[in-house]
């Protein structure tokens, strides 16, 4: 079938035991990844984006970890499948390239080596044939002299190298699904856009990515789709226009306003989100953002479910009235502003 | 590599040299310790006392009997015991080396494997009963010290029960290498005296360092790049655990070499470097004491050079520092 999603996760549920009883770091996320789709996921730190891209290849292996739901993976339930199937799933169809270059390779092996086992892993190929694949692939991924390189340890590549390589691991047995979590955080801004364009030249090539990251630019350059996160919850999910031209979530619209513009009025202050994440440990009954939202009511008490309006792809969820979003945003706007400017009249 | 070896090379010598200064001068410049008077026995009179410090050349000036010493000890190799008269030193370590080699060798094999093994086994089991119990049985293994387990082994196999399932244990001693069979018979309880310990200590260590691999970065990779556990454990997390057991290693294996295992060695009856020391140092026989002591600080600095080198093979890291 066509229009079936690649990865159809349903009501994953994820929580830690803890000395002071069960933390849940993501309640009932759920989200689809069409093949050849690109998928930025976004949220502030303890969103539960990590977690929740961590237990769909089932990598949280502490004993104190529960996860429950669904992750459908072409129709197989990879939660539920044996060890030795689940292996050949991770690195051959889903593959995942992690925030930090510079911890993810084991120190005492060459790039290449490292290539060539991923290779040798999930394919009957000879050594020497596996190697040629990783020299090839870290020339694909920009890497200059791959041949020679091939032959460094990590610590003689540089950060953006390293991710490179990572990257040309991930990729080294083309997978149907790259999940990539915070690529490019730990890297150069003019680094970050190489990085980026390898992503879409590899999304060209048929493979769908999830994007995990905090960074709405980077979403904004390169996803299809969007997912924004808040609590270990969705907030709000939709295709990418939809989502950065009429965003409906107050938590959006919040991470939104406090990206910086580079044109336009200087602003004297930028608009952030009033308040603190909230912590895993004490999620409200309700919506898990309305600590901190501006217009909250009554009704917010009550946990609100990612609801579509009129048939659209474009999701939310949050308890304001559908029609007059744009207009209500305006005020949460101004409210935001307005705040710490008085705050500093009254100082002197 | 060849500067490396000059290096080394260069370092081994200036130890050796200060250890043999630092030696001869705790035995003679040490105030109220008389050579002369152990030599000549108690109640000598002054016309022998004066007599024996003539015929060892204790009556020359300090350096010049240290070079004395060092010419007989390493140039003429003819040094003589002050308290066997006639017994050269270097023969007597000559003849104890192998015997203490042969101890400690086998006795490093076993306790290797069996650390490693341990360990290995205890950080993948983490959180299952098999885990506590394996490090149990390390603690207990590091807390027999050697005279009492040795004792109590000997007890054993050449006594309770020697009649019956131990009957096959040969007398304590040595027997050389030209018996193989013989020899290893020999050795075999000193072996598993001498590894028990240390299997204990390599142990723990090796489940603390596992234990942290396997929280790494990397280990999250391997595991994402769909590969075995198995192999996850040995080649990723346990192959880059190895690098500081290697470098505790060659200590305590160069320390042993050097006459650590005296323990072991007295209990068992085994005629090596540390029994050689131990008896020297009982006499106050300088030139033994010497000899045994420049055998042990080459051995320790030998040991720390090849493990510097197996460092740099193991941890590519290490190669350009």
């Amino acid at each position: 079938m066509p229009d079936q999603p690649l990865l159809d996760v349903r009501d994953l549920r994820v929580s830690f035991r803890t000395r002071r009883g069960s933390v849940t770091v993501v309640d009932g996320l759920s989200f689809s990844v069409a093949p050849g789709e690109i998928l930025g996921v976004v949220g502030e730190s303890g969103s539960g984006k990590s977690v929740s891209m961590l237990a769909v290849l089932r990598l949280l292996t502490s004993p104190n970890v529960t996860v429950e739901g669904e992750v459908l993976f072409r129709g197989r339930d990879l939660l539920t499948l044996p060890d030795r199937e689940m292996r050949a799933v991770r690195g051959r169809e889903i593959a995942m390239v992690f925030q930090d270059p510079m911890t993810a390779l084991t120190p005492v092996y060459t790039v290449g080596w490292q290539i060539a086992e991923q290779i040798r892993a999930h394919e009957k190929v000879s050594r020497k044939e596996a190697h040629a694949r990783a020299v090839g692939l870290l020339s694909d991924v920009g890497i200059p002299d791959a041949a020679s390189r091939a032959n460094a340890y990590p610590h003689e590549f540089s950060g953006g190298m390293r991710q490179r390589a990572v990257i040309a691991m991930a990729l080294s047995c083309g997978p149907a699904l790259l999940i990539a979590d915070e690529p490019t955080t730990a890297l150069d801004v003019t680094v970050q856009a190489q990085i980026l364009d390898l992503m879409r030249e590899l999304n060209a090539e048929g493979s769908a990515v999830v994007l995990i990251t905090h960074d709405m630019g980077v979403i904004s350059q390169i996803a299809d789709r969007v997912l924004v996160m808040y609590g270990g919850r969705a907030a709000e999910e939709g295709p990418r226009r939809a989502v950065f031209h009429g965003p409906r979530h107050p938590y959006t619209w919040g991470l939104l306003d406090s990206v910086p513009r580079v044109g336009g009025a200087r602003l004297r202050r930028l608009p952030t989100i009033a308040g603190m994440p909230v912590a895993p440990g004490d999620l409200p009954e309700g919506c898990a953002f309305a600590p901190r939202c501006r217009l909250r009511h009554e009704q917010c008490a009550e946990r609100p479910e990612l609801r579509d309006f009129g048939g659209s792809a474009h999701r939310d969820a949050c308890w304001l009235p559908d029609d007059d979003r744009a207009a209500l945003r305006l005020t949460a706007r101004a409210a935001a502003t307005d705040v710490p400017d008085l705050e500093r009249e009254a100082t002197p | 590599m060849l500067q490396f070896i000059v290096k080394r090379f260069a370092s081994a010598l200036l130890v050796m040299f200060a250890i043999s200064v630092l030696v001869f001068l705790i035995f003679f410049a040490t105030p109220g310790v008389d050579p002369a008077a152990r030599i000549a026995g108690r109640n000598a009179d002054p016309a022998t006392l004066a007599q024996v410090r003539h015929s060892f050349g204790l009556d020359r000036p300090m350096p010049v009997r240290y070079l004395l010493m060092m010419r007989h000890l390493l140039i003429d190799r003819d040094l003589e015991s002050f308290v066997n008269r006639g017994s050269r030193v270097i023969p007597q370590i000559v003849q104890a080396t192998p015997v203490t080699l042969s101890l400690v060798v086998g006795a490093a094999l076993i306790w290797m494997t069996a650390g490693i093994i341990m360990g290995t086994a205890a950080a993948a089991l983490r959180g299952r009963a098999a885990d506590p119990l394996i490090m149990l049985v390390g603690v207990v293994g590091v807390s027999l010290p050697a005279y009492w387990l040795g004792e109590v082994v000997n007890l054993i196999t050449q006594k309770q029960l020697h009649g019956s399932v131990f009957s096959w244990v040969p007398p304590p001693g040595y027997v050389g290498l030209d018996h193989p069979g013989q020899w290893a018979l020999h050795l075999l309880f000193p072996w598993l005296t001498l590894a028990l310990l240390y299997a204990g200590i390599y142990a723990r260590l090796l489940r603390g360092e596992v234990v942290g691999a396997l929280n790494e970065d990397y280990v999250r990779t391997a595991r994402a790049k769909g590969l075995s556990e198995r192999r996850i454990l040995i080649r990723h997390a346990l192959r880059c655990s190895l690098i500081p057991i290697v470098s505790l290693f060659g200590l305590d294996f160069g320390a042993l070499v050097g006459g650590a295992a005296l323990l072991t060695e007295v209990v068992f009856g085994l005629p090596g470097i540390g029994k050689l020391t131990f008896d020297a140092l009982q006499n106050l026989d300088l030139p033994v004491i010497m000899g045994t002591v420049l055998y042990a600080a080459f051995f320790v600095v030998l040991a720390n050079a090849l493990v510097d080198i197996l460092y740099a093979r193991l941890d590519p890291r290490a190669r350009h520092a």
